[in-house]
């Protein structure tokens, strides 16, 4: 059940180039489940930032007197991050959450790989959590352009059977991008299902090399949204529904998580002229 | 928000209040609160029932509907702009069937009060559309955007030119009942907003929608193109809210007696106040939800207690109320609407044969 609360920061630390805010979070935190996101408000009640930024859920946890509580990582980009980075212990924030489509979870305990680029293994620590209580294997990848990008790679380290790293620059790990590993972790894991978060180009990649291995793949995409909520159609991208048709579909209410092959990744930012109503479709009905 | 509304009969029984009694009437329709949603915030009332009950507000307005299901314009849609953003969404939507199937058959289910808003690319797809609801029912008014590109006009819009607004307006009066109030969303990329109203209430419109966004643009710098895949974009938020302002009281002193729905950077209960006093009758909620989802009813409690704050028992009575003459400030009378004698009416509408149908 979505709610809008008022939240109390209760931390604010750094992580490599990253920010990681623990907040208050009753009734959201209780509810969340992996790849659900939270969406914030910037600024203030007078500020000039009118949309919410959204950030996946890293972590939940009960503590104690606040109730349920969660961290989210944030990637300075622009004013609002700017402004979110610099919240301090008591600081409030107007929150709203759960909200999105989870990563769907296996009922028996199969082999899974996640995949993470930069900040996008923050939602890989509860998701790897709950394969490994459901007794699957869980391979980790995870990749950043330099290793100060990478996020999370201690406590993932813990979390997975193995974890596999690639930097760009090669400062750590495998010199290269992690769809470069996909292919031999995919064959040594014997996945049976990819889970991704991270840069669109590399969602692309691994739902094309997760299917290519006939490997069940899900990725969380990473669209720029305004509402977060389902209302405003910004954050849309083309999607083959179980129909075969393709549809301009939002990315905050139907994703972010979806399945890998069923996203048009090459016709984001466009608008197939196959979808239902694009302009020249003629499938107009 | 259930506390806001104070029975009006019993004078004994209004115990001391903080909240103004919010009921108004727009257009004959009454309706519990002024506060509506603003077309293309709201979808169709679904999503926002979560945060709050959608039957406590004035009305919910619906993302403008076409013909056809319409797949919108590429992305990136949306861009932040200081106090506001700017959106090319395209009109997405699945149709009037479906909404009609699916939407209208929701809000009537839920109990909502529904202002359909319609868009069409030729005069012809108006009337068509407004035809197809006549059939179906189930709702309280149509809003017209007329701010779509005019395919028979070399994609001029609408609503930038007095005959073509005038054409659509006449149009869906001919195939609406005529006992459903229709407003005419009007732009304000114009000259002389007062030349447009003045030219849509002529050809039926009962009443005006103040008003939708202005065109902008963006430049990303890092690209060095612009921002939105559709080029410019219409400019959203607090940042137009004089704009808005301006137009309502340009538009108010000019037809007094127009039932005006204010819009246009809309998020506090004072901004909704400054419009009722521009001579709104009503207030759309828009991007202000994108910032906080419960907006529209949160903006319902804090107009109540505005209102009250001034001294008055009832939000209908501080519409108008800024256009009062000089010499009849002093503290809250009762009748304050309408205290500005009417100016020039340019015209009879009892000229105009087809406004009774």
């Amino acid at each position: 059940m979505v709610q809008q609360i008022k939240s109390e920061v209760l931390d604010n630390r750094r992580v490599g180039d990253y920010h990681v805010l623990s907040l208050t979070a009753p009734g959201i935190a209780e509810s969340a489940q992996p790849g659900h996101f939270v969406t914030i408000a910037m600024g203030g009640e007078e500020s000039s930032m009118v949309l919410r930024r959204a950030f996946a859920i890293h972590q939940v946890a009960s503590r104690g007197v606040y109730g349920g509580t969660l961290d989210i990582a944030i990637s300075v980009a622009g004013t609002g991050t700017e402004w979110l980075a610099r919240k301090r212990r008591h600081d409030v924030l107007n929150i709203v959450g759960p909200l999105g489509q989870p990563f769907s979870l296996p009922k028996q305990g199969v082999s899974c790989v996640l995949v993470g680029g930069g900040y996008g293994s923050a939602p890989m620590f509860i998701l790897a959590q709950s394969l490994r209580e459901r007794g699957c294997r869980v391979d980790v990848v995870i990749g950043a352009s330099t290793e100060d990008r990478l996020f999370g790679v201690l406590e993932l380290k813990r979390l997975a059977s193995a974890l596999t790293i690639t930097t760009d620059d090669g400062s750590t790990g495998v010199r290269g991008k992690v769809t470069d590993v996909l292919n031999d972790v995919l064959q040594r894991a014997g996945a049976d299902v990819v889970y991704a978060c991270g840069p669109m180009p590399m969602l692309s990649e691994v739902a094309r090399i997760s299917t290519k291995q006939r490997v069940y793949s899900e990725c969380a995409v990473e669209e720029a949204m305004a509402c977060g909520i389902g209302v405003c159609m910004t954050c849309v991208l083309p999607v083959i529904g179980s129909d075969g048709a393709t549809r301009m579909v939002r990315s905050c209410v139907e994703g972010p998580v979806f399945r890998g092959d069923r996203v048009r990744w090459r016709d984001i930012n466009t608008i197939p002229a196959d979808a239902i109503g694009a302009p020249d479709s003629g499938g107009e009905s | 928000m259930s506390a806001v509304f104070v029975a009006g009969g019993d004078p004994d029984r209004r115990q001391p209040i903080e909240q103004a009694d919010t009921g108004v009437e727009l257009a004959g329709i009454g309706l519990p609160s002024p506060v509506l949603t603003a077309s293309g915030c709201a979808a169709a009332g679904r999503e926002l029932d979560a945060f709050f009950d959608i039957t406590e507000l004035g009305a919910i307005v619906t993302k403008s509907i076409m013909l056809k299901p319409r797949a919108g314009r590429a992305t990136p849609r949306m861009s932040e702009t200081p106090s506001g953003m700017l959106n090319s969404i395209g009109l997405q939507g699945p149709g009037i069937d479906a909404f009609i199937g699916n939407d209208l058959a929701w809000l009537n289910e839920r109990g909502a009060r529904t202002i359909v808003s319609i868009a069409g690319e030729t005069v012809e797809e108006y009337g068509r559309l407004a035809a197809k609801l006549r059939s179906s029912g189930g709702f309280d008014a149509i809003e017209v955007n007329i701010s779509c590109p005019n395919v028979a006009d070399r994609g001029q819009v609408f609503a930038c030119r007095a005959e073509s607004a005038a054409q659509v307006v006449q149009t869906v009066r001919r195939s609406t009942d005529s006992r459903i109030p229709i407003f005419a969303k009007l732009s304000p990329d114009v000259t002389d907003i007062v030349e447009i109203a003045d030219a849509v209430i002529r050809a039926g419109a009962t009443g005006l929608s103040l008003i939708n966004t202005l065109l902008g643009l963006v430049i990303d710098t890092t690209t060095m193109r612009p921002t939105l895949a559709g080029t410019t974009g219409g400019l959203s938020g607090p940042a137009i809210r004089p704009v808005a302002l301006r137009c309502v009281w340009q538009v108010h002193h000019a037809f007094p007696t127009i039932p005006i729905i204010g819009m246009g950077g809309i998020r506090s209960g004072r901004d909704a106040l400054e419009f009722l006093l521009a001579g709104a009758t009503a207030v759309s909620v828009g991007t202000a939800v994108f910032h906080d989802p419960s907006a529209p009813s949160r903006i319902h409690t804090e107009l109540a207690r505005e209102v009250r704050a001034r001294g008055f028992d009832r939000v209908q009575d501080v519409i108008g109320f800024a256009h009062r003459a000089d010499d009849s400030d002093g503290p809250a009378p009762a009748s304050a609407q309408h205290a500005t004698p009417a100016p020039q009416e340019t015209s009879s509408l009892e000229d105009w044969d087809f406004i009774t149908e």
